[in-house]
Parts: C-alpha cells; structure tokens; sequence
C-alpha cells in the first residue's frame, strides 16, 4: 500500500476521564477515527460532548485531572524525524505511550502536529510581538539561525494574506484587528509546516466576512502542502464547505461516521437527523419553528447506560437501547453508525 | 410638541439618531477625537414585529441598543415610541422623571445570560425583583404567584423557584434572562445577541421561545446579531449597519435574495452554504473595516467596494427608500444588478 492510502492518524478506543471528587467524568469514552493525508475530517456535537477533549488528547494537553486511561493514537511522522520511530515497524508512534512533557512529544507538537485555539486572544502573548513569537516557535523546531527565522517568519505571514509582514512583525496581538489577529494564529501554527493542523473553533467569534477569508486560506494551504485537518465547529456551512469527512460526537461517543455529503444529505443516526434540523440555516424557510432535540445532555456524572441518546431519542426501544451500548459499525460503504437501528452488535460487559 | 410616526403600527422610530464618545488624550485628558459609534440611524420598528440589526463586530449594533433603551444618551436624533396609551413620544430627550414609568415597556436581553444572573438571589428574587421595585408588589405570595406564572410561560418549572442560577444549565438561564425581561409584560424587547452564547440545540429552544412568546403576548422585538442564518430565521425585517450607519433595511427575504447594497451582497456571498455539494466561493471582502474614529470621505464603504465610482468617495449617500419598504444608502443602487444568496 502507498504511503497516501495509510492514515497518517489513527485513534483506537480512545478514552480520556477526569477524575474529580465528586465522581468520573467519561469525557471521551472509546472513540476510533482515522485522519488521511489531505484530508479534513469536522468533528461536530452539543457542547461537553468531548471534542476538544479528543483533540487535546492527541496533542497530549489534556489538564490535571485528567488522563488517557486507554487506546492507542497512532501517528505517522515525517521520515525526516526518525529518532521517534525507533523501535516501530511500520512508520507509526503511538502518541499515548509517550511522556506528555517528553522530547518526542515536544518535538511533535507545534511541529508536526499544531493546533488553532479557539480564542486567539489567549493564544499570544501580549508582551512579546508577533514575529518573536513565530521565531520562538521555529527555532524550537527547526535548525536555523536568527536570521533565517525571520526569513521564515516573514514568509508564513506573507502566506496568510496578512499585508506588510515585515511591519507586523514588529506588532503585538492587540494591535491588529480581528481577522488579521486569526490570520497570525494560522501563521504561527503553520510555522512549522504540520502535516496535521487542528483547528478548535477558528471561527466561531468572528464576522462572516473574516470567517470567508480563514475557510479560503485554510482550503488552499491544506491543497498546496497536501495537509490534513481536523477541524471542530458547530457551524453546518463551515463543515458543509471545508470537510469530507465528518464526526457526529455525542457524551464522549462517536454516533455516526461518514462522508460530508452521506452526513448532510442521508443522516442515519437519530442524533445525527436531530442534530442537523435543529440549526438555523439561511435557507430554512423564516420564522419557522425548529425541531429541536428533546430533553438537554445528562449531567457527566449521570450518564444513562445503554445507547447514551436514548432517553432523547425518539425511535428508542426500551429492554434494548437502555440496556446495551451499540457500537460504531460500518453500515453501508460510506457510513458507520451506533445505533441497533442498523445493527446489533453491542459493548460486552 | 406631538410628534408623529411613520404610521399607527409603528412602535418605534428611530430618526437621525447619533452617539458620538469623545477621544480624550494625556494627563489633560485633551479632546483629540470623536469616536462616531452611531452616525445618523433611521429604522422603525412595527409592533408585534422582529428587526433584525446586523453588522461586522464593532459597527454600532449595541450601541444603538443602548441607546434606544436610554442606558446611553444619544449625542442627536430622535427615538420615537407610541407608548400603552398610544401617545408618541421622543425617549431621546424625555427626562429621567418622564422616562421611568415607561421603562416597564422596554426590556432588555443580554448575550451573556451567565454574567447578567446575580448568582447570590434565587429565581423567586431574581424575576420577582422588578415587580418589586417597579410594579411594587409588596407580597410575597402574590409575586411569587406571578413568578410561578412567568416561569410556566417560559418553560420552566415553578417548583425551580428556590433555586439559584448555578443550578440550571445555559439553555435555562437564558430561559430566566428573557423570563425575568418579560415579568412586567413589555411591549418592545431589545435582545442583543441573546443565543450567541449557546450551544446549537439550545439555541432552537430559545429562538422558538421568542418566537412563540411573540405570537402570544404581541411582543416587538430589536434582535442584534451577528449570526445570519439566526436573523434570517427570525426577523421580518433586517437592518445592515456599517461603521455607524445603516446601509440598507428590507422585509428578510427581499434583503437575502434581492440585496441592493454592495456591503449586503458581500455579506450575503461570504455566508457558507450548509450543503456539501454545492461548494461556494465564500467571497471574502478585501480589507479592513475602518475605524469609526477616522471614516473615509464619501461612502464609508467605497474604499472596500467593488462597484465605487468617483462619486462614492466625495458625497455620502442617503439611505432613500427605492422600493417599497427596501431602503437603501448607495448613490448607484437603482442600477447595479447584485446578487443574494445562493445567487
Ligand atoms: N479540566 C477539566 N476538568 C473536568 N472536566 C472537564 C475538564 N475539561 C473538560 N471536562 C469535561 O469533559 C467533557 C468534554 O468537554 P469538551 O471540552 O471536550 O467538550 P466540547 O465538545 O469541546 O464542548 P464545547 O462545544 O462546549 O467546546 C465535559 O463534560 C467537560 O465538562
Ligand atoms: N463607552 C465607549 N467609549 C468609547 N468608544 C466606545 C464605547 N462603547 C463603544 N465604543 C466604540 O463604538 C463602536 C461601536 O461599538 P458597539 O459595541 O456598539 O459595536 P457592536 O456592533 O455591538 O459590536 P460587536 O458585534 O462586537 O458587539 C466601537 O468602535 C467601539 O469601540
Ligand atoms: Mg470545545
Ligand atoms: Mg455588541
């Protein structure tokens, strides 16, 4: 098989609980994705599902706490840095045997593997400038002297549209302006040119106008350096028009997998059917009323056993789906789905 | 002086309207500038009806929410209101003694229902307190009857009352927010952003909620937002500002399908189409928006336009209503064919 068919991530049952006094909670509870190169996978849910969560755990920022207690993060590296790979057979370390505050994971993270934040206020720092904090990143990563670093510097903002880079350079995060400020972030995690971008939320505090200007510049890097993408997001149009693959997450679960278009236009998951009706679009007819999902999340302390959607959900069948938990199986070629409408094949315990 | 509206079923209007905060400098706090965060806004409000107020971040939305409910005094302009009684009067320049009685005809949501909840009163407090200090209520009881009442109306349970707002999750305090502005049955809500801060099934409930509470109690609402596809589902006219000034106002679908303003047709194009197959260009709109302190001359949008002539950037246009109830301010509107969504 080439290297392109292989995914360059791949999560296994991966779980990740925080331990509090007041209980366990299940923030991701064995969730298994595979991540192609160039390829964008949406990740999408209500709140507290577990999406950033999942991706923190790849990164292995997850905070005390909490803790990956199993699974595997499978994750291939460049050829270039194959110190991490000693050991491994067929080009993949696992990412959650390693020490979060390791060298390997250091040399991963922010390198091969970086990550948007949602807020890009808290992102930078505002005593240093911009540039400093772009050639801090790449001279941690990369051997090159001051000098080049600018050069580099330079260049990744060049790359974002921000105008004048050798100006901005020299600027603080609070002196731009919303989207320029989004546009710096990128840069930044693009210092390094992972081959992985994650991207929690880039979009969701700014105007349309900006969000138009991030969507494009993030499709188009992602098509010159064939990166892939894992992008989270609440908005159906921006998933509708950057990813291919899609993630449906529910209370730490995987509800449905599959294609965009199979997700948008032949949903199977009652979640999922719920889920996508329930958010405004300018193309639903105005002042319609919106179906929305019964009932609000449970309480993570107070997850219901069997299918965690049941008691929402309205095509439950009682001795069944309150009493065993489905597993995510492949139900057609495109889709896979959790639910004992498609399928019986259940968690044993 | 008697003051007339644009016609008997407008609640509010809003003429010529300006708040201008001054830019003061160094130890002498010198004036060195003006900061015009609303330049000269007209729109009215018919009763029982949604506007919609749009806009990039920064372009005067609360601003003008502020104003209209008098928690700012407008710089200049006119804020017209036909109160219970049905007489007209101007809220802009109504002293504080004259404006009182009529507050309990004006209510406001925020966009943070975890930040505007005092988390140290509970629900009985918190939505009783107005029929307290306005209506003056002095039982308990009776409040608490009509608290049970208000509650029921908005889909929470009476026997929550004892309870304090950490004990109720986002959807639900946003159910207490609008609960609480409606304890003294008003006639017009502003909502400024009020389901910005929640997550998307939530956000259902509570634009349903709105939605519904308008159809029974005949409410008017201002509803600012940023989110497009919110506006469009629930207004029946949208107003688009930029830097300060409107730009256009049309009934909702004429300004998403028919938009006459080229900062419309921007917006409009840069809104991603929720299908897959269909992958649009996302037009995203060159440049930045300008600072309210320092417009351009002319059209405060020329600079960004795609369609400017000379003209754009020597006179300012006029916002001129050029069909019926589509108003619009760009010197080449009659001739420019723009596009809507999924135009
Ligand atoms: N540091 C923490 N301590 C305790 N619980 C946490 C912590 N971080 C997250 N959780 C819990 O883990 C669950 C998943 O949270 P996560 O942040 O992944 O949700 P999310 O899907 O990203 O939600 P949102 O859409 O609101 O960002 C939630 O129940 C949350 O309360
Ligand atoms: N008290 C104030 N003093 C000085 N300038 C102010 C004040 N309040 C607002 N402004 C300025 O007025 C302009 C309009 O602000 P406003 O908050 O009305 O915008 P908005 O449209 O509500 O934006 P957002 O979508 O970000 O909420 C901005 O430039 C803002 O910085
Ligand atoms: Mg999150
Ligand atoms: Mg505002």
């Amino acid at each position: 098989m080439s290297s392109e068919q292989r995914p360059i991530l791949s999560v296994r049952d991966l779980k990740t609980y925080f331990f509090l006094d007041e209980g366990t909670v299940k923030a991701v509870d064995g969730v298994s994705f595979d991540v192609y190169p160039g390829q964008v996978v949406g990740i999408v849910g209500e709140s507290g599902c577990g999406k950033s969560v999942t991706v923190r755990s790849v990164l292995r920022i997850v905070e005390k706490p909490g803790r990956i207690v199993a699974g595997e993060i499978f994750f291939r590296p460049r050829k270039g840095n194959g110190r991490l790979l000693e050991g491994s057979q067929d080009g993949y370390v696992d990412l959650a045997r390693l020490d979060a505050q390791g060298r390997e994971m250091r040399a991963i993270r922010g390198a091969e593997i970086a990550l948007i934040p949602q807020e890009p206020m808290a992102a930078f720092s505002p005593v240093h400038t911009i540039g400093d904090q772009i050639m801090e990143t790449i001279l941690l990563h990369q051997a090159v002297n001051e000098e080049e670093a600018r050069r580099l510097g330079i260049e990744r903002l060049r790359e974002v549209g921000i105008p004048n880079p050798e100006q901005r350079m020299e600027a603080y995060s609070w002196e731009l302006s919303g989207g320029l400020r989004q546009r710096a972030m990128i840069a930044m995690a693009l210092s390094c040119h992972p081959t992985l971008l994650i991207a929690d939320e880039p979009t969701t505090a700014i105007d349309v106008t900006t969000q138009a200007q991030v969507l494009n510049l993030l499709r188009s890097l992602q098509q010159q350096h064939n990166m892939s993408i894992i992008f989270i997001t609440h908005d159906l149009g921006v998933i509708a028009q950057i990813a291919e693959y899609v993630l449906v997450m529910y209370l730490g679960r995987l509800m449905e997998t599959g294609p965009v278009v199979d997700i948008f236009h032949h949903p199977l998951h009652p979640y999922t059917r719920a889920l996508l009706k329930s958010i405004p679009s300018v193309y639903t007819r105005s002042r319609t009323f919106l179906p929305t999902i019964e009932g609000s999340i449970p309480h993570p302390f107070n997850r219901p056993p069997g299918c965690p959607f049941h008691p929402r959900c309205s095509q439950f069948t009682a001795g069944i789906c309150d009493q065993k938990t489905p597993l995510l199986q492949p139900v057609n070629e495109q889709q896979s789905v959790s639910c004992f409408l498609y399928h019986r094949r259940a968690e044993e315990d | 002086m008697k003051h007339t509206t644009r016609d008997e079923r407008t609640l509010l209007e809003v003429k010529h309207l300006k708040k201008h905060f001054p830019i003061r400098k160094g130890f002498l706090r010198r004036l060195v500038g003006q900061v015009k965060a609303v330049d000269g806004v007209s729109f009215y409000i018919n009763e029982g009806e949604t506007l919609g107020l749009v806009g990039e971040s920064g372009c005067g939305k609360t601003t003008t929410a502020r104003c209209i409910l008098r928690a700012l005094d407008p710089t200049a302009g006119q804020i017209l209101f036909r109160t219970a009684s049905g007489q007209v009067v101007d809220l802009a320049t109504l002293p504080e003694n004259e404006l009182r009685p009529l507050r309990r005809e004006m209510q406001m949501i925020f966009q943070d229902p975890f930040a505007s909840l005092n988390p140290r009163m509970n629900l009985l407090d918190i939505v009783g307190e107005p029929l307290l200090v306005i209506e003056g209520i002095k039982s308990r009881k009776e409040r608490a009857e009509r608290v049970a009442e208000i509650l029921r109306l908005v889909g929470l349970r009476p026997e929550y009352m004892q309870r304090f707002p950490h004990a109720f999750s986002g959807g639900q305090r946003q159910r207490i927010v609008i609960a609480r502005a409606l304890a003294l049955h008003p006639r017009l809500v502003v909502a400024d952003e009020p389901v910005s801060a929640l997550d998307v099934s939530v956000q259902a409930q509570v634009l349903n909620l709105m939605m519904e509470l308008q159809q029974r109690l005949n409410l008017t609402y201002l509803f600012v937002a940023h989110d497009l596809s919110v506006v469009k589902h629930i207004c029946n006219r949208v107003a688009v500002m930029y830097v300060g000034k409107l730009v256009e106002t049309a009934p909702t679908d004429e300004l998403f399908y028919h938009p006459k303003h080229p900062y419309t047709e921007a917006l409009m194009s840069a809104v991603p189409v929720a299908d897959p197959r269909i992958r649009s260009a996302m037009i995203p709109l060159e440049g930045d928006v300008p600072s309210p302190a320092n417009p351009p001359p002319g059209c405060y949008f020329h600079p960004r336009c795609r369609y400017a002539v000379d003209i754009c950037s020597q006179e300012a246009p006029n916002l001129e209503e050029i069909e019926d109830n589509h108003f619009v301010a760009c010197h080449r509107a009659h001739e420019l064919k723009l596009r809507g969504i999924g135009g």
